[in-house]
């Protein structure tokens, strides 16, 4: 809202416009205010259809034909965002309480005193800029929320939802995305020789930069899995290659793991993230021991180790985030690593997809109510019973 | 900021005050304690970042954050901690973390900080390793 503010006067009083235009010439001449005139409520509102750019009203009460009362119920339907600050007789409280409950902004008695009404003016026109503003950053508001909801459908459309099949294993992935757009990937990659890179990540905080974050993770990650093949060489590589221009410390625990049908080995590197599970034949599990990782775009030059375990037939390794364990229900508890075991030990899936379900059915059931604050993400891998 | 003005004459200060969290701030024998109470995760990194960086504005030598009643730090946290020490590490300043929780001991092994970040299992360690 810039000056000349333009104020709609409705009175029947002939005196009024001559006396108006002289009490405030000062505020007219510096440009601050410019003034219309109506003589009663159907003139007002014809004169808020022609000038739409009115910014306030300033309505006398006791009018012939519409008189104020009436045309403070009309002026919504005209323009609901103006406010109308009324004039009413000393002492008339009546119709002032009648004018307040219809939306009038404020009053001012008669006989007018012109420097109070200059003080109701101003104010009336700084709550109508900061309403104005306010409806203006809500409509921004909803766009960037229409484009975070964009960005979180194109984050979801880069997770593979269809897997490799092979004689000698089985995959599954799901992720169910916080409200926020987030930075839980996980990724399959089909190598040579029938090898087969997983992967699971979780970014450092949410919202777009972490989104965009997560999507050159999984850029540089496929490329270096492709390149690379060694799950400790390809870790220290997208480590050096985050590293460089992070001047937001934004970080992403990663691991990522090849296995080889031929052999049965399971190598893998571990930078920063949840050591994944493995859930033995017999039902018991174990948690896949550390390597010397760190989470990967914080240490330059940080050399990634390795390790491998032999997957039995019947074998199944849970990649997960911690939006799984760290899920929370109604009275703060976590969700937990221990109740995570427990469940897969009772129910033994014998697939890994059957394994994906129990897994968010559990979570779901444990959170109840209570909002999803984080990513949840599970990409579950099984060597099949020969 | 609040400021109290302690019998001692030592000064604490209170920079961040949200729902669920609590940092406060203490000077002992040079060294700056920042003491964080409560939670840290996504809602409320931000002010985490504001207080911590309120500490840095003094042109500090060192600074040790105490996390002993600190319940909970998300990935968002330790980003802070992370930007906060990297920060201090560009001035040639000491930065340690002490007293933390067998949880949040376990979030830094897990995502590997405790190589890259000093941790002390007590207030009196990490003054003494500053002040070694």
């Amino acid at each position: 809202m810039e000056p000349p503010y333009k104020i709609l006067v409705v009175d029947d009083e002939p005196d009024l416009e001559p006396l108006m235009l002289q009490r405030m010439r000062r505020d007219i001449r510096k440009g601050q205010y410019e003034f219309v005139f109506a003589h009663d409520g159907n003139e007002a509102l014809e004169c808020l259809s022609a000038h739409e750019d009115v910014d306030m009203i300033l309505s006398d009460i006791n009018m012939p034909g519409m008189d104020g009362l009436t045309l403070l119920e009309q002026i919504p339907k005209v323009d609901p965002e103006i406010r109308a600050v009324m004039v009413s007789a000393y002492g008339d409280m009546k119709n002032i309480r009648t004018a307040m409950n219809r939306g009038a902004f404020d009053f001012v008695t008669k006989p007018i005193d012109f420097e109070d009404l200059r003080v109701t003016i101003d104010r009336t026109l700084r709550h109508m800029a900061e309403w104005r503003d306010a409806l203006r950053s809500r409509d921004k508001l909803v766009a960037i929320q229409n484009e975070l909801g964009v960005a979180q459908k194109i984050q979801q459309s880069v997770l593979p939802t269809e897997f490799p099949t092979s004689d000698s294993y089985e995959i599954d992935g799901r992720m169910e995305a916080a409200r926020e757009v987030g930075g839980d990937f996980y990724d399959v990659i089909r190598l040579d020789n029938g090898k087969v890179g997983l992967s699971v990540a979780d970014v450092s905080d949410k919202g777009v930069p972490a989104a965009l974050f997560m999507m050159s993770t999984l850029t540089l990650l496929k490329g270096s899995a492709i390149g690379l093949g060694d799950p400790g060489a390809i870790l220290s590589e997208v480590n050096n290659l985050l590293e460089e221009e992070n001047e937001a410390a934004m970080f992403v625990t990663l691991f990522y793991a090849v296995f080889n049908p031929a052999n049965g080995l399971f190598t893998y590197s571990n930078g920063g993230h949840n050591p994944p599970v493995i859930i033995h034949a017999d039902g018991s599990s174990t948690i896949l021991p550390a390597t010397n990782g760190i989470a990967l775009g914080v240490a330059p030059g940080w050399e990634y180790d390795e390790a491998s375990v032999t997957l039995t037939p019947g074998e199944t390794i849970i990649l997960y985030t911690d939006g799984v364990t760290e899920a929370m229900n109604a009275e703060g508890e976590e969700f937990g690593l221990d109740r995570l075991r427990q469940i897969l030990s009772e129910s033994r899936p014998s697939a890994a997809r059957q394994a994906n379900s129990i897994i968010f059915d559990a979570v779901r059931e444990f959170a109840g109510d209570t909002p999803q604050s984080d990513d949840i993400t599970c990409l579950t891998f099984r060597r099949s019973e020969s | 900021m609040v400021t109290n003005e302690q019998e001692d004459g030592a000064t604490t200060w209170t920079v961040a005050e949200t729902k669920n969290l609590t940092v406060e701030g203490e000077r002992k024998s040079g060294t700056l304690i920042a003491k964080a109470s409560g939670r840290i995760d996504g809602s409320n990194a931000r002010e985490f970042q504001d207080a911590l960086e309120t500490f840095l504005e003094n042109d500090i030598s060192s600074l040790v954050l105490d996390l002993e009643h600190l319940s909970y730090i998300s990935s968002a946290g330790l980003r802070v901690i992370l930007l906060v020490s990297k920060k201090l590490q560009r001035n040639s300043a000491q930065f340690g973390v002490c007293s933390l929780s067998v949880s949040i001991s376990e979030v830094f092994q897990i995502s590997g900080f405790d190589k890259i970040i000093r941790t002390h299992s007590t207030q009196a360690d990490a003054l003494s390793a500053i002040n070694a």
